[in-house]
């Protein structure tokens, strides 16, 4: 008998994979996928098994050690938001090279609108250059059943598989049907060319032209995938190509009775013979894509000239943030007046109704942080404050106002030597100890290396709190790590990030701010939230 | 069976909470549901917002379209009026009257509370203090789950047994102090 669950597309994906003889999960927190990882780390199967579930100390890591399963003929699954996949982008598209052994599955959680990120890449075209095929899912069923078919899809073709989310699936929860009986692990098995996984120039360029020949067995099997259909519909004016989420709109619009021929996407590359058919049976193509538009862009190449296509880069569809089903039934509208599509008449929003930031929680050290660096600031003509990504990156906010810069993992501490290189002075880098261990740490070396004019701050919270809380790598290392890359004891401080510090605390920024050369304070108080958590148990 | 709700409210307040109750309830109840909310940098004090869909019929989009929502159920005054004008005709805000102010330019409340009352079928009460007479302030999630509870199209009976269902790891204590707010949410009559 088949089970019902109620789960996040996280959670499904996660189980899916647990179900189908997962072996090992790989991941650094990242919203929106985070809930990927702290699934297996919390299921009963995985933890009877010992499935792998501890955190990276990166994406990067992350991907390489869940290469490194499947090198051994494990199914592995490494997950992270779509960031990350920059982060993890060498080892991500070197592993198309080496190919997987055991079935490979690399989860990118995109995340249009930014909620909770910096940009809205998408993480399909990231598959597209390194030759590997794409499993979309459009709903929480899908991505449970994604999990068994995308690992048996990895080892058949003997690639990994990029498993694309976004943010309304990963954070929507529906009911989802689970099978009965999890399947067995993979045994020990070694890769059957071994020459692959060497990636010298000689092996390189052989395994390349195997690859380039293996895409046309990918996009054959895209075509055929059980993830794609095409249903014809009986108004001809209009093909209809949805992907992913988008084809759920384009099923809300037209309440499961589209009147045009719908070709869903949820595997790729796109396959074109099913694009081809689309496009000789109706006299437009209009296209229903989460993210940047990939589809689109391939359909209409640079000279534009085959059938009339809509989509994002006409206007059609809003080309920023996601799609919702309001922007989708309008563009319907728009096209098909008569279709059947309807745009309610909803009153204008109220007028009394104000916009409520994030802002840091009450109780929280990298407020006293702030507070105390704003103050140590206050006599300096031009100070710049790099900052990171965190929760701490909300003292850009009012009332610390407190960051110049923000733009990656680990670019504080590397902007401001840069700045510093220029001639900035003050020049300070804010990091937390998650981020730090992410991304800061070679930075760091960097700044030893030159001995730097910069001040870094460490605001180490013992967990990597904006994702909800996950254990970070560096807890109880920090300083070792600072006095191992080379920092000078006697210009390595600690000190505790809490009100009743607040003086001392300005008087350490000031000091070090004066000093011409690179130093370290760490400055520590546990995370509110973990540590409610930690008091309740 | 078809209603469309949006839950709001600041973040940290316990929307999750009502719609891992209601989430449950529909499992059991057989139900399709679909329940979207946003995680990460939303959750630090700003304003939160979950669209949950129950059917009896396959639900196709995560997010509910714009005049198709039945229910707006919020903790907080001014992040109840932020998703009025999403409403179906017909459809209502269920709101707690306690403000949550944590930032300097919120509306002066005699407002906001004009605003609510003049939206057709209005439901206000003091939920952290309904709760607070009858159990515990940290149960007000579950009083304004309460007054929600003829709206929803589910029966009390399922509803408070998932209360139970989902509070239980936690103890006999917290079940019974979420019932009692719950059923003092559904009597509450108003002033």
């Amino acid at each position: 008998m088949n089970t019902k669950k109620l789960l996040l597309g996280d959670e499904a994906f996660a189980l899916g994979a647990i179900e189908a003889g997962l072996s090992g999960a790989y991941a650094y927190p990242g919203t929106p996928s985070t809930e990927i990882l702290e699934f297996v780390q919390s299921n009963p199967i995985a933890r009877e098994r010992g499935i792998h579930s501890h955190w990276s100390s990166n994406e990067k890591t992350a991907m390489e050690e869940a290469l490194g399963m499947s090198y051994c003929g494990k199914r592995a699954i490494v997950s992270m938001k779509h960031v990350g996949l920059n982060v993890a982008a060498d080892p991500f598209v070197n592993a198309a090279m080496t190919g997987a052994n055991g079935g490979l599955l690399v989860v990118a959680a995109d995340d249009p609108s930014m909620h909770s990120s910096q940009n809205e890449q998408d993480s399909r075209f990231y598959a597209n250059f390194a030759i590997m095929p794409v499993l979309e899912p459009s709903n929480q069923q899908e991505a449970y059943d994604m999990a068994a078919y995308g690992f048996e899809l990895s080892e058949k073709l003997r690639i990994p598989v990029l498993v694309r989310f976004v943010t309304r699936l990963s954070h929507s929860r529906s009911t989802v049907v689970t099978k009965e009986e999890p399947a067995a692990e993979n045994a020990l098995r070694y890769p059957e060319n071994p020459r692959q996984w060497v990636l010298m120039p000689g092996n390189s360029k052989v395994r390349y032209r195997q690859l380039l020949k293996d895409r046309v067995e990918m996009e054959a099997l895209a075509a055929a995938s059980p993830f794609n259909s095409l249903v014809e519909g009986s108004d001809r004016r209009l093909g209809v190509i949805a992907s992913g989420i988008g084809y759920n709109y384009v099923q809300e619009t037209f309440g499961g009775k589209c009147p045009f021929s719908l070709l869903k996407i949820s595997q790729y590359p796109v396959p074109r013979d099913l694009v081809k058919t689309l496009a000789e049976s109706c006299e437009a193509i209009f296209v229903v894509e989460e993210g940047q538009p990939m589809i689109e862009d391939s359909l209409r190449g640079l000279l534009d000239c085959g059938p009339k296509i809509y989509g994002k880069r006409d206007s059609i569809l809003p080309t920023d943030g996601e799609l919702t089903p309001d922007t989708v039934a309008a563009a319907f509208v728009r096209l098909a007046p008569d279709s059947g599509a309807k745009l309610p008449d909803t009153p204008a929003a109220a007028s009394n109704v104000v916009a409520r930031p994030p802002a840091l929680c009450q109780g929280c050290g990298h407020r006293d942080v702030y507070g105390a660096l704003n103050a140590a600031l206050a006599e300096f003509e031009s100070p710049k404050v790099f900052g990171d990504i965190g929760c701490y990156t909300l003292g850009f906010l009012s009332p610390f106002n407190a960051l110049d810069t923000t733009v990656d993992m680990g670019a504080s501490i590397t902007m401001a030597k840069g700045a510093a290189d220029a001639g900035q002075h003050p020049a300070v880098a804010i990091i937390g100890d998650s981020t730090f261990t992410h991304s800061g740490m070679t930075g760091l070396l960097d700044a030893v290396n030159e001995d730097s004019p910069i001040t870094v701050i460490i605001s180490d919270n013992l967990t990597t709190g904006m994702t909800g809380g996950q254990d970070s790598q560096g807890t109880g290392k920090i300083e070792d790590i600072c006095l191992g890359l080379g920092v000078k004891p006697e210009r390595l401080h600690t000190i505790d990030a809490h009100p009743r510090k607040a003086g001392e605390l300005k008087a350490l920024f000031e000091s070090e701010l004066a000093f011409k050369g690179l130093s370290v304070i760490v400055a520590r108080r546990e995370c509110i939230q973990t540590a409610r958590r930690h008091a309740k148990k | 069976m078809k209603t469309d709700i949006i839950l709001a409210g600041v973040g940290g307040q316990g929307i999750l909470s009502i719609a891992t109750i209601l989430g449950h309830a529909a499992l059991q109840a057989d139900l399709y549901l679909k329940q979207a909310e946003v995680h990460g940098m939303s959750q630090r004090g700003g304003d939160v917002m979950s669209c949950l869909r129950l059917s009896s019929d396959p639900i196709a989009s995560d997010l509910i379209p714009a005049g198709k929502v039945d229910l707006v159920i919020s903790l907080e005054p001014m992040e109840a009026l932020r998703y009025a004008h999403l409403l179906a005709p017909g459809g209502r805000v269920i709101t707690s009257t306690e403000p949550f102010v944590n930032i300097p330019n919120y509306p002066e409340l005699d407002k906001i509370m004009a605003e609510l009352k003049a939206l057709p079928g209005t439901v206000m009460l003091p939920a952290e203090q309904i709760a607070k007479e009858v159990a515990s302030p940290r149960s007000s999630n579950m009083a304004l789950l309460g007054a929600s509870a003829p709206y929803i199209g589910l029966p009390d009976t399922a509803l408070e047994e998932s209360i139970a269902a989902v509070f239980g790891p936690k103890g006999e204590k917290i079940v019974a102090d979420n019932i009692a707010a719950f059923r003092a949410g559904k009597e509450y009559k108003g002033q």
